[in-house]
């Protein structure tokens, strides 16, 4: 057997160590620590870039496996891969960590904050790899202490309240995702006499309809306050608006795709029939998070609120396109995953910086900032566009997806979903002519506009949002296999076939 | 020569990024002049691939090629490609042409403008995105430039955004467009889901495989997605806001190109809308009431733009009703002379609103005849080519449109004939009010003598001279009684199987000329004798024509103010109180029954939090001692 460069356990012991290398480091300049967590988030992106480059992009498997027993006994294993679907999440993740780090720096006790957040990104990039059940339990709990102390200390006013309720929330979703693991471990004892986690394999278990469902709801509770999906979703506008800058950043665009990812990796693998069956339910609750998101979003004029809200309607969309169980829909909503990420990111950087510069969120206090800061202005147009779907930017291509891939197999929820598009324009251009149109007050006007270090933290992402939504074939063509093998998986179970049109031309003679 | 024809939108692509990169530091007038070379070339391009395109055999006429893969995911398989035949190469020609003209006239409206390259990288965004719309072989490509093109109407009419009214326009525009983008897009789904194709060729050679239900509601949501950017009714109320925008905007944007995509989208999509019958009617019907109730509009409107603005979406209303009678080919020759005439009275517009220092407000003019003599010259040809009457543009256009009506429907055909009355009334009562009697704003300012008018200077007075020769001979495109050497036998072939072919004798296209020139002297002579000495007649002026026809305040009433109280009550008392007192309750709930346990419920959730930790440690420590005791 070829040996390989153990990459993904490399990338995540390498957030690690930094974490605690930080934690060890004696009493230095604050400086430093920031610039060690750059330094070790961007070696973390080299590895990551490093594995997206040598990822074979025809294979839909999965890859770079690394496979350690650790207790036979009781069937734990360090059990890692990547396929299309997580990669681009752990690219996301690698990308978004040394931009929150050198873009939204805390305000006290840099050395604490930086060791949150890596080993917060550790525990991000564990929970994508793990393809153990418990291994993954770990990591997506682990999640939970960083972020919690993230928010609790560096927050704003209501922080100890958003910290608590997220807290609580998720690790109320998480109980259930712990028996349910426990339960189809065993399910799967019994019928083969193995005890195992290991994903691949559990994949196999035949589950009773009834007993299908029951696991399917309790993974899908932890995976949809994690998302988060309508109408589990209260803890994030409290969440994301008093969280720092940072933790925002974190929390709306790597974190909250545990949830989604969650749902497209455990629970169709595991549970296709499940999926199948339930699949109007879910697919009504993300239709009417689109709407509702988009309804309440009108509602805000505090400008972290909102993105809350513009986020709970995207992640709506993810769902849509992961229940639309079609290679259209899914491979939107994989997409979508990282777009939505990239451009959430992008969002609660500038809101950052607008705070830094005015103190306030709340649009009514802004008003005419793009005469003193046209580059801010032009940065947040462009991210707000490709929030609303406009065609050229990234986030139009997974919508689209998403939204044709829904309408082959439920075409109404489509309808339904398509109509939230007019949503986001609604809401985002109301904001935008609020905090930035207008005549400027004379306190406004004299905003200073993006420093150099500004412009360097927000081109990557306004770069990557033009190059994916101009040309994103490189990313689709990494997705698509391991989607197919995934629909593949879903309809060998269930016996339903997408529509012939949904899948490529070549593959069609094959069909029933 | 054809393979060339890519360059008609890469080099106003090219412009934009030349402009975004080094726009501040070309400044006033460079950046101007690189935009306006850059559509020139635009146009130079057209002219060399019109001649590739003329020397092909009629039925050969056509030209595909593809760049690059855009999104290949399973069965949907999206090319950026180029289709290239005489309606995209018409559209093309005019686009190209009108937006060159209008750049030049730009470098000097928007002198000393404190954002004066900004403008030109829009426009120039906006021609590249236009091309792209008409050019693309693809649906889904032609929908990248439908959405580019509405974002450069949002930016440029939101251009000055310290103004309060300017910035809610721009939102206005795109909120409106965005309504009848979902149309389109729910268009494509059902394209998609039937055909698996979004290319335009092969959607066109199996249309047949829609099915009935399915052709009606595509034709029906691309009419949709066309009153929104077309501005007609039930969207069209965004169009008079766009006014907002600086004036050449209004010229090319909202009058000459833009706003006839909506148009050129139902012509693209003939083969289609020629299965449908019944929603062909509801188009005609659309586009029939609204050249009608926009024209009353325009007709007792004060501000110079806004009666152009109703004017143009009266006039799009003309084309809708053409496409909608299967004219096609008369709904493109009215749509290149109404460019021409249009942009015109835009520019003209534009100069005495400059002339004047920024005054719109038609009972303030009067008697510019003497001093803007270009502009006056020009909005002549203008005034007279859209009021229909021969031999200038106008008539021929609208004539053409009116005799294919006459045979589908005489009831649309009357409504018709009362419209052009009415444009011959609200034009002439403008140019009146402009040009001819007192010099109302010698003296209308508080006190001061102002400052009298200017023409303009030498680069916004070649577009107006163009313009007006055009808009004087722009009916040789396409005679009635030479049909077979214009615009019909050029792009007969686009439209072979839908067309509406009228066979009418000569005498009743003679009788149906005749009542079209007899309504545009009715219209104008009405106007004349009641605008010529009098400026100030409030009883030809009713509220109801002013204020719309309400058409705003109902849409407040029944969509604006409810849809703000619902998403008041959604964001306070849903999620607040339902949703979140549910998530309290519970959390309460589990306090109170878990009072056995209070020792352990320390009420921080830092200690929990640190639990994991712990336990976390304890969990990997226990794992990795089994891996070395083993």
């Amino acid at each position: 057997m070829v040996v390989t460069f153990p990459y993904l356990t490399v990338l995540v012991l390498v957030p690690a160590g930094g974490a605690l290398a930080v934690a060890l480091m004696g009493r230095v300049r604050r400086e430093v620590h920031e610039l060690v967590g750059i330094g070790v988030s961007l070696v973390t992106l080299g590895f990551a870039i490093a594995l997206t480059v040598a990822l074979h992009a025809g294979d839909p498997g999965y890859q770079f496996v690394s496979h350690h027993v650790w207790a036979a006994s009781i069937g734990v294993s360090w059990y890692v891969g990547v396929d299309g679907i997580s990669i681009f999440l752990v690219l996301l993740a690698a990308v978004l960590f040394p931009l929150a780090l050198a873009g939204a720096r805390a305000r006290t006790d840099a050395r604490s904050f930086v060791g949150w957040m890596l080993l917060l990104e550790a525990a991000c990039i564990g929970s994508f790899v793990s393809l153990d059940l418990v291994l993954f339990f770990l990591f997506f709990e682990l999640t939970l202490v960083p972020a919690y102390f993230l928010i609790s200390g560096w927050g704003f006013e209501r922080r100890a309240y958003a910290a608590v309720k997220f807290f609580v929330y998720t690790f109320f979703g998480s109980a259930f995702l712990l028996v349910g693991i426990v339960v189809i471990a065993f399910v799967h004892q019994n019928q083969t006499g193995v005890l195992t986690f290991a994903l691949p394999v559990l994949e196999h278990t035949h589950l009773s309809s009834a007993t299908g469902i029951l696991l399917f709801l309790a993974f899908t509770a932890a995976f949809a306050v994690k998302a988060p999906l309508f109408p589990l979703h209260t803890w994030s506008p409290d969440a994301y608006a008093e969280a720092p800058a940072g933790g925002s950043i974190i929390l709306a665009a790597v974190l909250a795709k545990l949830g989604t990812y969650g749902i497209i990796r455990f629970d169709l693998n595991l549970f296709p029939q499940a999926s199948r069956t339930l699949a109007p339910l879910l697919l009504t609750m993300a239709v009417v998070g689109v709407l509702y998101g988009a309804l309440v979003a009108c509602a805000q004029s505090d400008l972290k609120r909102l993105v809350a809200y513009s986020s709970l309607a995207q992640v709506g969309f993810i769902a849509l396109g992961t229940f639309a169980l079609s290679t259209e829909g899914l491979v939107g909503g994989v997409l979508l995953m990282v777009n939505h990420g990239l451009v959430t990111a992008g969002f609660f950087l500038l809101i950052g910086w607008i705070y830094d510069r005015r103190k306030s969120w709340q649009v009514a206090e802004l008003g005419g900032l793009q005469t003193p800061a046209p580059l801010l202005a032009a940065a947040f147009t462009v991210v707000m566009l490709a929030s609303i779907g406009l065609p050229g930017l990234n986030g139009f291509v997974s919508e689209f997806l998403v939204l044709a891939g829904t309408f082959l197999t439920h075409r109404w929820w489509a309808v339904a979903a398509t109509v939230g598009v007019i949503g986001a324009a609604l809401y985002l251009l109301w904001a935008y002519q609020q905090a930035f149109h207008g005549r400027p007050r004379p306190a406004v006007a004299a905003t200073r506009d993006l420093s150099w270090a500004e412009r360097v933290v927000i081109a990557p992402l306004i770069v990557l949002i033009v190059l994916l939504g101009v040309y994103p074939k490189p990313v689709i063509d990494r997705i698509t296999p391991a989607v197919d093998r995934l629909v593949a998986h879903v309809e060998q179970v269930t016996h339903v076939h997408q529509p012939v049109v949904a899948t490529a031309p070549g593959a069609r003679g094959s069909r029933p | 020569m054809l393979h060339i024809a890519y360059l008609m939108a890469l080099l106003p692509l090219a412009g934009f990024a030349v402009l975004v990169v080094f726009g501040k530091r070309l400044g006033d007038p460079l950046a101007g002049w690189v935009g306006t070379v850059a559509v020139f070339g635009a146009f130079v391009v057209a002219c060399i691939a019109l001649g590739g395109l003329w020397n092909e055999p009629a039925s050969a006429r056509h030209f595909t090629e593809n760049y690059f893969s855009w999104i290949a995911v399973g069965g949907l398989q999206v090319k950026v490609g180029l289709f290239l035949d005489p309606l995209s190469m018409t559209m093309c020609l005019f686009v190209t042409g009108v937006s060159a003209l209008i750049h030049l006239y730009s470098i000097g409206y928007m002198k000393d403008d404190s954002e004066y390259s900004k403008f030109f990288i829009y426009l120039n965004l906006f021609v590249f995105s236009m091309v792209l719309l008409v050019l693309s072989d693809n649906l889904l490509v032609t929908f990248v430039g439908w959405e580019g093109v509405g974002l450069c109407s949002y930016f440029l009419i939101a251009f000055w955004h310290e103004r309060d009214s300017a910035a809610s326009a721009g939102k206005k525009a795109f909120v409106y467009n965005r309504i009848g983008d979902a149309g389109f897009l729910i268009a494509v789904f059902l394209i998609f889901s039937k055909l698996g194709t979004l290319d335009l060729p092969t959607i066109f050679a199996h249309r047949h495989a829609l099915g009935g239900d399915a052709t009606t509601a595509v034709a029906l949501l691309l009419l949709l997605a066309a009153t929104g950017k077309s501005a007609q009714i039930p969207l069209f109320n965004w169009l008079p806001d766009a006014m907002e925008g600086p004036t050449p905007v209004s010229a090319l944007i909202h009058a000459a190109t833009m706003v006839t995509a909506g148009v050129y989208l139902l012509c693209r999509m003939n083969s289609v809308l020629a299965l449908t019958p019944d929603a062909r009617w509801v188009v005609a019907v659309i586009g029939g009431v609204t050249a009608f109730v926009a024209a009353t509009i325009a007709s007792s409107q004060q501000d110079i733009k806004k009666v152009l603005a109703f004017s143009t979406v009266s006039q799009i209303g003309y084309m809708t009703l053409a496409v909608g009678t299967g004219a096609y080919i008369a709904a493109i020759f009215l749509m290149v002379a109404h460019a021409f005439y249009k942009a015109l009275l835009f520019l003209g517009a534009g100069s005495i609103i400059h002339g004047l220092h920024d005054e719109q407000d038609l009972k303030r003019m009067g008697g510019l005849a003497r001093v803007l003599p270009w502009t006056y010259g020009t909005f002549l040809a203008a005034w007279l080519a859209i009021a229909g009457i021969p031999p200038l543009a106008g008539f021929w256009a609208k004539g053409d449109v009116l005799s294919n009506v006459f045979r589908k429907s005489p009831v649309l055909w009357a409504l018709g004939v009362v419209t052009a009355i009415l444009t011959a009334y609200y034009m002439t009562r403008l140019f009146v009010l402009a040009f001819r009697g007192d010099q109302r704003w010698a003296h209308a300012v508080s006190g001061h003598a102002p400052e009298p008018p200017h023409e303009c200077p030498w680069v916004m007075r070649v577009p107006l001279v163009v313009l007006a020769v055009a808009s004087f001979a722009g009916g040789i495109l396409d005679l009635p009684f030479v049909h077979t050497a214009g615009l019909s036998s050029w792009l007969g072939p686009v439209f072979s199987n839908s067309l509406f072919v009228d066979h009418e004798g000569a005498g009743l296209q003679s009788g149906l000329a005749v009542i079209d020139g007899v309504a545009a002297v009715i219209g104008l002579s009405v106007a004349w004798w009641a605008w010529r000495r009098e400026w100030d007649r409030p009883a030809l002026e009713p509220a109801f024509l002013q204020r719309v026809w309400y058409w705003d305040d109902f849409y407040d009433a029944i969509i604006g103010r409810p849809g703000q109280v619902l998403a008041k009550v959604a964001a306070t008392t849903v999620d607040g109180r339902v949703i979140d007192g549910a998530v309290n309750g519970v959390a309460t709930l589990v306090r109170k029954s878990a009072s056995g346990v209070r020792r352990l419920q320390t009420g921080y959730v830092r200690n929990y939090a640190l639990g994991i930790v712990l336990g976390l440690a304890a969990v990997v420590a226990f794992l990795l001692s089994r891996v070395w005791w083993s």
